[in-house]
Formats: structure tokens, sequence, C-alpha cells
């Protein structure tokens, strides 16, 4: 893994190795001391374009718990709002010797053309672009839902375990959400089945080939039972006033699609409730779904730290050539040569 | 310098592999760790026995169950953990990324407590190097012991076994390969020469 752009380049094994390694992580994070020495002189970057809370702060502490240095970069008050463009940005850290870039950008695909454009030596992470990926939070969906529905005593993270044949409801504002749709390949990826579920106007045209379920019915979805039921936030800052033209109110948009004590109540005894946050109670959420012990939400903000700190390291320990087994792959040489690399350094005293 | 050519005489190199220790070899050596620890400490109060991933857990797991066979009120499950140092390695970056293993610790702690290292080979020393690291961000045991199925020599940093199954003076071009039952089937230890003898 050279950069995480997008939950779309993750293949099984891949995404269970970032969830396994996550679920150590985690187990460090119930220490006494948190912090690793593992990414000791190495300095991450946190570049972001949009207003973030949780995603910088969980960036940071993960890296900081890693030993990385951090560096903040808002776009308020630098360079950007100056004019720079992000090239000119790119070309300053990588100057600078970032080793990793935490990028959150309004604009889709701005990861990936930092990461493919040869500004930057460095690991580029996503970190929510526009409308398009959010992978980080997936992945800590994923870990959430893996740990209560697939754990049991003995392997209370489920390491090792995919969501094969689980039922996740994803239901609220598809259309805004890059959250959506990172988890709508993760999840698939894992074997988990997923039904969006939204007013027509809150669906993306052109939502047919993905890999997920369709229902405009709250109410008959989760007479289905799901394992999970995800809520996504109501992006009002990308609509204009009240529903901004997606849904005639607020109050009606609550009585179809919020989760609140009634609807709650109808879910099987093992579902869970996840929100990636932040929260509009009232609107997506009553204050007695956000409150009930079903609801993971606030476990969710402690598996981001350590599913990104997984991220770091599996992006930045290595020697960046992943998997590739350096040079023994060869016809093994007659004993005369020395030995790989590896041995040779301080072999002899 | 002269690597390779020089074998130490007591081991074949000429052929692909040589068993060294048969599964006897390994369990009366592990027997007789056993011995040695509960000697050295004048029993088994306070014991914690880490293993240290991948092959130091079943033989950390097998050390416990002989300790609690011979000294009467040890429990083996109730000693024994493991103990990942993926995280303290000071060679990460000359590596492909590697996967963490679990760290586990009896429900006592460590604190106070002797805490005996179990590893298959020891090496270069740089593993129990991290593992100190590692057990001191876990707590502050009282001391700290170490015990090896194999030492090979050509340490890299002042470090030696407490307790050791068995010394094999090796080239650094060889190879040491402890099989177990638990991971691979059959329980051996193995020497195999060759250019590809990357430690591990």
């Amino acid at each position: 893994m050279r950069h995480l752009l997008s939950t779309a380049d993750l293949d099984r094994a891949a995404a269970i190795r970032v969830l396994d390694t996550a679920a150590q992580m985690a187990a460090t994070q119930g220490r006494q001391i948190k912090k690793l020495p593992t990414l000791r002189g190495r300095t991450v970057v946190n570049l972001f374009f949009e207003d973030s809370t949780r995603t910088r702060i969980s960036f940071e502490t993960a890296a900081k718990r890693l030993s990385a240095d951090v560096i903040n970069f808002s776009a308020k008050g630098s360079s950007v709002s100056k004019g720079e463009s992000l090239k000119d940005t790119a070309l300053t850290l990588q100057a600078m010797g970032a080793d990793a870039i935490v990028i959150r950008h309004q604009a889709s695909g701005a990861p990936h053309t930092l990461a493919h454009a040869g500004w930057t030596e460095a690991a580029v992470v996503n970190a929510g672009d526009g409308m398009h990926q959010h992978p980080t939070q997936a992945l800590l969906d994923a870990f959430t839902i893996r740990r209560h529905l697939t754990g049991g005593p003995g392997n209370p993270d489920g390491v090792g375990n995919d969501l094969a044949g689980l039922h996740v409801a994803v239901v609220g504002d598809v259309l805004h959400s890059r959250v959506a749709r990172s988890n709508v390949d993760l999840l698939h990826t894992l074997g988990a089945k997923v039904t969006l579920v939204a007013p027509p106007t809150l669906l993306p045209v052109g939502v047919g080939p993905w890999p997920a379920a369709v229902s405009y019915r709250l109410d008959d979805v989760l007479a289905q039972g799901p394992d999970a039921v995800m809520m996504l936030r109501v992006q009002r800052e990308r609509m204009s006033t009240a529903g901004g033209g997606f849904f005639p109110s607020p109050l009606e948009y609550t009585r179809l699609y919020g989760l609140d004590a009634r609807r709650l109540a109808t879910l099987p005894d093992h579902s869970i409730v996840l929100h990636p946050g932040p929260m509009n109670r009232g609107l997506e959420i009553s204050a007695d779904a956000a409150d009930s012990p079903r609801a993971v939400i606030v476990e969710q903000v402690a598996n981001g730290v350590a599913v990104r700190m997984a991220v770091l390291y599996l992006l930045l320990s290595g020697d960046g050539d992943t998997g590739a087994a350096p040079a023994t792959g060869a016809v093994p040489a007659v004993t005369s040569t020395p030995a790989p690399a590896t041995t040779t350094a301080g072999a002899t005293a | 310098m002269t690597s390779g050519t020089p074998v130490p005489d007591d081991i074949a190199a000429a052929t692909a592999a040589t068993v060294v220790l048969g599964e006897q070899d390994v369990a009366r050596a592990l027997t007789r760790i056993a011995h040695e620890i509960l000697e050295r400490n004048k029993g088994g109060d306070d014991l914690v026995v880490l293993g240290i991933p991948t092959r130091g857990v079943p033989l950390a797991h097998r050390l416990a169950a002989r300790l609690a066979a011979v000294e009467p009120g040890l429990v083996a499950e109730a000693l024994v953990g493991s103990l990942d140092v993926t995280m303290y390695r000071d060679d990460l970056a000359q590596h492909p990324t590697r996967s963490i293993g679990a760290t586990t610790v009896p429900g006592g702690g460590i604190d106070g407590k002797v805490v005996v290292l179990v590893d298959d080979v020891l090496y270069s020393g740089r593993t129990i190097r991290a593992a100190l690291d590692a057990l001191n961000d876990l707590g502050r045991p009282r001391a700290v012991q170490l015990a090896a199925l194999v030492d090979r020599g050509h340490r890299e940093l002042p470090i030696r076994a407490d307790f050791v199954g068995k010394n094999l003076p090796t080239s650094t071009a060889e190879r040491v390969r402890v099989l177990l039952a638990e991971t691979d089937g059959r329980t051996e230890v193995v020497i195999e020469s060759g250019a590809d003898g990357g430690p591990r």
C-alpha cells in the first residue's frame, strides 16, 4: 500500500490487514502508556482545505501515538488564502520533508492528483475529498461493525474475519456523502450486503451499478432486520435553506427517514447503530436513538484513532517496497557472494 | 568479510538442510529450561512467561505447561502471555511492512513480576532489545530473564540469554529455522545453508 485514496483500491486481503492491524493498535490504546516509538522521526502533515474537527484531531492523535511529528495545515490563515495552488503547496511540503500527507479537500480527486502528479514523494492519505471518498471513516465503521457483530469470546475484535452475511443499512443523505460511497465499496469488498435508504432526491444519479440495494422506505428496510444501521448526516451546508429542495421540510425528513425510539425498537437485539458524526440530533437521529446502548457512535471515534494508526503504520513503516521480497527470488548464487544487504549490515563486529 | 566459505566443523553445511534438534530434543531442552527457571527464581512465585511472536508464543505455552507440571501451585494459563515487539523494532524501514502480532499479558500484569521472555532463535539480539522497550511500556517487572531455544551467536548488542536450549555455532550465511507442531505441523530445528540465509 503506497497511498490510501479510495476504499475501492482495497481488496479483501488488504482491507482485513488494515482492520487486523487496527485491532492490535486498539489493544495498545487501553494501556497506561499509549505512545509507541514506531514512526519516530517521520513527519505527517495534516493538509486540511475543509473544516474538520474529529478527523483532523483523530489523525493528529494517531500520528502522535506512533511518535511521528505532526504539522497541521489548514487552508484558512495559510498561503492558500493568498491564492497558492495545490501544486505549490505540495512542492513546499515535499521540500520540508513530509513523509505522509493527510489531505481533506473540497474537490473530489484532489488527493489522487496529489499522489500521482509527481509533486511529492510522500504517502497520501485521503481524509475526505468532495463527494467522493473518505476511506478511513469506512474502515473505522467496518472495524466497529466487525468488532460488535463477528467478535466472540477469545477473539473480541473479530481478527481475521470479514463481514460476510451481514446486512448494513446506510440511511440518509447518500447524495452528498463520501462516507456512504467509501462504505458501499468497503462493505461490499468484505462480503456484507448493503442497502441504501434515502429519498430519491438524495440519491445520486447513476446509483444503479453500485454494489448495493436501494430503497426509499426506511421502515421496510428495518423490517428486514439489518445487523447494523448507519445513519448519515444531512449535510445542510451543502444544501440551501431548510431542505434546499431535496426534501419538503426537516420535519417530514425526520418522519420518514429519522431514526427514533420507535424505529430503534423494531430492530433485532444484536443490531447496532452507527453515525459518522457530527450528528444533527432531532433531524436524522433522535436523542433516544443516539444515546441508546446500541449506538456505538462514541466508540467509532475511539476506533478511528486505532484505524488511522494502522493506516499510517502500513503506509510509513516498511521500506516502501510493499510485499516484494528483496532479490531472493532469483537462483541462489554460489556461496562466495556476500549474503543479502540485510545480513551484511553490521554482521561482523 | 569471508562470508559463506568457512563452515563450522560440527555442521555439515553441504546439504541444503540439516536437522539439529528433533522433537524429543526440543522437549528435553524445554523441560530442562523449566527446571532452571524454577531453580534460579527459587520457585514459581511472581513468574510471567511471555512469548515473542510468532514461534516464541507456542514455545512459551509449552514452557508454561512444564513449569505448571513441575511446580505445584502453578497454573499454566495464568502465567503465560505474548509480547509483540514489531512496533519497537529498529529495522522497520529496512523491510517490507511487517504484520503486528498480539500482545496479551496475564491478568496480574507485569509490575513487580519476574518476566521470562521466550524466543525461538537468539541471533543479533535486536528483537530482545525491542522486547525490553515493549516491556517498559507495559509496566515495571522486578526482573527480566531470557529463554531461547537456540542461541546461534553473532550478537550485535550486549544481550545474552539466561536459559538456552542449545548453543548452535553458525555462519551468518546460514539460516536457522525452528519448526513447531503448533504452527508448522512438526517440531524440529533445522539449519539451512545457502545464499538466501537472511536473518529472521
